[in-house]
């Protein structure tokens, strides 16, 4: 029944390529609360989907869930492995989070939850948490994409601003080097000048080759960056389609874009 | 002045085993915002196997030194399997459940390792002292500049000293110090990392576990060995938890030292017919933090993770 609504509202799924990361009929509970019902959604190599939906839609749920925190009542997420074809697509609701990390998803979590006491090159340390490799070439990408981050490094992450621990934030979960890159609300509570700079870098990061999971309740701003999106609405995918048509779209346009 | 420096000494001295215990609560507060009650009867395995080591490792003629080192290193290992299995067995299946139920599962975990050790074949009710032979030889005194320690107090004072060097060295330099740092501080955005919460969980009980070790075999060095003797000093030890600031591991230490030179200082300037009440020192003390700065001296402000 939940995959009725979902279902008639997904197009068909380019069946050449197969997605990056796959969902299918999740339901997500917390105790008697259904967050999500009946969610299917595919995320193909690099493109930047992005999710819009009004606070509550379950938005942080299911980046959630896909990152092993919360486990479905329902449904499952599989991720193409690295290496071609005979390997099936890895299903990741039995995985716990380090594992779900090491197999390239990294989760940039709303609030951007930088760890405060620790300093910024510490952040960027924990962030590569499962590599054993040398670190130096990431680091320094990652100063080169936020320069700020090279003259804060050895500074307590907590005494950074909103908008350079957002950086940091994206920054540290690059070091993982993840294939799919998991973004909750970014643009949350920053001023309009830094957003737009948080977002070019986000396509910059794309460009680079990282597929990208937008989640936002900026509808205007994500759909601009995005290839893709899908609109979520109490749990339930209401409906998707290219970024651009979602734009004119006069239903997205009133409910999410102002008018 | 001199009896003072010579108190102040063995003030520290006990209160660097205080800190040593301290810091095992702490670091588990740290990272699973949990009382682990069973502490206190970590440090008093730590004693009892520290009593069974030294014993055989005279009976085969171990020279003093080498009898000390294998019962700190033995204590130490069955203290880290202790507290391994502990964290394990008891709290992991629990983990998300109220705090009252973990809460009692601890004093479960106490009550079990008290009775356990009450048995006769592991070691019985009745208070023992190390061998005499130990005891003479770590009592000898040695002066300096009218300021007589004994060997049992340097000895005390180098080991808590380079432990608590050593586990500062992890914490603040090594990856798993890192995950620690970082579990402790929020535990999903920890998972998000990529780092095992539950293996730096089990890292934390044993290196907590091991502290307590040491700190159970220096005190069997001096005091008697009971299946009790955890509970009266693990609370203490908790008490210097709070009083730093619980959850803070310079607080530990902080507090571990003010509790030791306020009790001996109570107990040596307090008119003989108090030196008994020496002992309610930390919990006075307590009731006054709880009072003044629940938050302790160290503690941050940070509200409570749910
Ligand atoms: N820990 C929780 N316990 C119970 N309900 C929750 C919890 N977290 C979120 N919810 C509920 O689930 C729904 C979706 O929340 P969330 O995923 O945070 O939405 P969004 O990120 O889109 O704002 C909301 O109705 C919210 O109240
Ligand atoms: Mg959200």
């Amino acid at each position: 029944m939940t995959r009725i609504g979902s279902d008639t509202s997904s197009p068909a799924v380019s069946a050449a390529a197969p997605a990056l990361l796959s969902v299918r009929d999740l339901d997500v509970r917390y105790g008697a609360i259904c967050a999500l019902q009946g969610v299917s959604l595919n995320i193909n190599p690099g493109e930047i989907v992005t999710l819009i939906g009004s606070n509550g839609a379950g938005k942080t749920t299911l980046l959630r869930t896909i990152s092993g925190l919360l486990k479905p009542a329902n449904g499952e997420i599989t991720l193409l492995p690295t290496s071609p074809s005979p390997h099936p697509p890895t299903a990741l609701s039995k995985l716990r989070p380090h594992e779900i990390v090491r197999l390239g998803i990294s989760h940039v979590p709303e609030g951007r939850q930088i760890f405060p006491n620790l300093t910024v090159s510490e952040n960027l340390l924990l962030g590569a948490y499962q590599r054993r490799d040398d670190l130096s070439a990431d680091i320094a990408r990652c100063h080169t994409l936020f320069p700020i981050l090279k003259e804060r490094q050895s500074q307590k992450a907590g005494t950074l601003s909103g908008g350079e621990q957002q950086m940091l934030a994206i920054a540290r979960a690059l070091m993982s080097r993840p294939r799919l890159l998991l973004l909750d609300e970014p643009s949350l509570g920053l001023a309009p000048l830094i957003v737009r700079k948080i977002f070019d870098i986000i396509r910059e990061i794309n460009a680079e080759g990282t597929t990208i999971f937008l989640v936002e309740q900026n509808a205007h701003l994500a759909l601009k960056i995005a290839h893709r999106a899908y609109v979520l609405q109490t749990g339930r995918i209401l409906m998707t389609d290219s970024a651009q048509a979602l734009l004119a779209n006069p239903e997205v346009q009133k409910a999410y874009l102002g008018g | 002045m001199l009896q003072f420096t010579q108190e102040l000494i063995i003030g520290l001295s006990i209160g660097a085993t205080y800190a040593l215990l301290a810091l095992g609560y702490t670091m588990v507060y740290g990272v699973l915002r949990l009382i682990n009650f069973a502490h206190g009867e970590v440090y008093m395995v730590g004693a009892v196997s520290g009593f069974h080591f030294i014993n055989l490792a005279l009976r085969w003629h171990a020279p003093l030194a080498l009898a000390l080192t294998i019962a700190f290193v033995g204590s130490a290992i069955v203290c880290a399997i202790l507290g391994f299995c502990i964290e394990f067995f008891a709290y992991r299946p629990l983990r998300g459940s109220p705090r009252l139920v973990i809460l009692i599962t601890a004093i479960g975990v106490s009550l079990l390792l008290q009775n356990v050790v009450n048995l006769n074949f592991i070691y019985g009710p009745t208070p023992r002292t190390f061998p005499a032979e130990v005891q003479k030889g770590l009592n000898t005194s040695i002066g300096i500049g009218g300021v007589y320690i004994s060997r049992l107090i340097i000895i005390r004072f180098a080991l808590s000293l380079s432990l608590m060097a050593v586990l500062t060295w992890i914490i603040l330099r090594t990856r798993t110090g890192l995950a620690l740092r970082a579990v402790s501080h929020r535990f999903d955005t920890a998972m998000l990392m990529g780092v095992n919460t539950n293996r730096v969980i089990s890292v934390t009980f044993i290196l907590g576990s091991v502290l307590a070790s040491v700190a159970g075999v220096m005190d069997g060095l001096r005091y008697t060995i009971t299946p009790l003797m955890g509970v009266t000093y693990g609370l203490k030890a908790f008490v210097a938890a709070v009083l730093g600031g619980i959850g803070s591991i310079p607080g530990a230490l902080i507090g571990g030292l003010l509790i030791g030179i306020t009790e001996e200082f109570a107990r040596f300037y307090l008119p003989t017919q108090y030196t008994q009440y020496a002992d309610a020192v930390a919990f006075v003390i307590l009731i006054f933090i709880l009072l003044l700065k629940p938050t302790g001296i160290m503690g941050s402000t940070a509200v409570e993770k749910v």
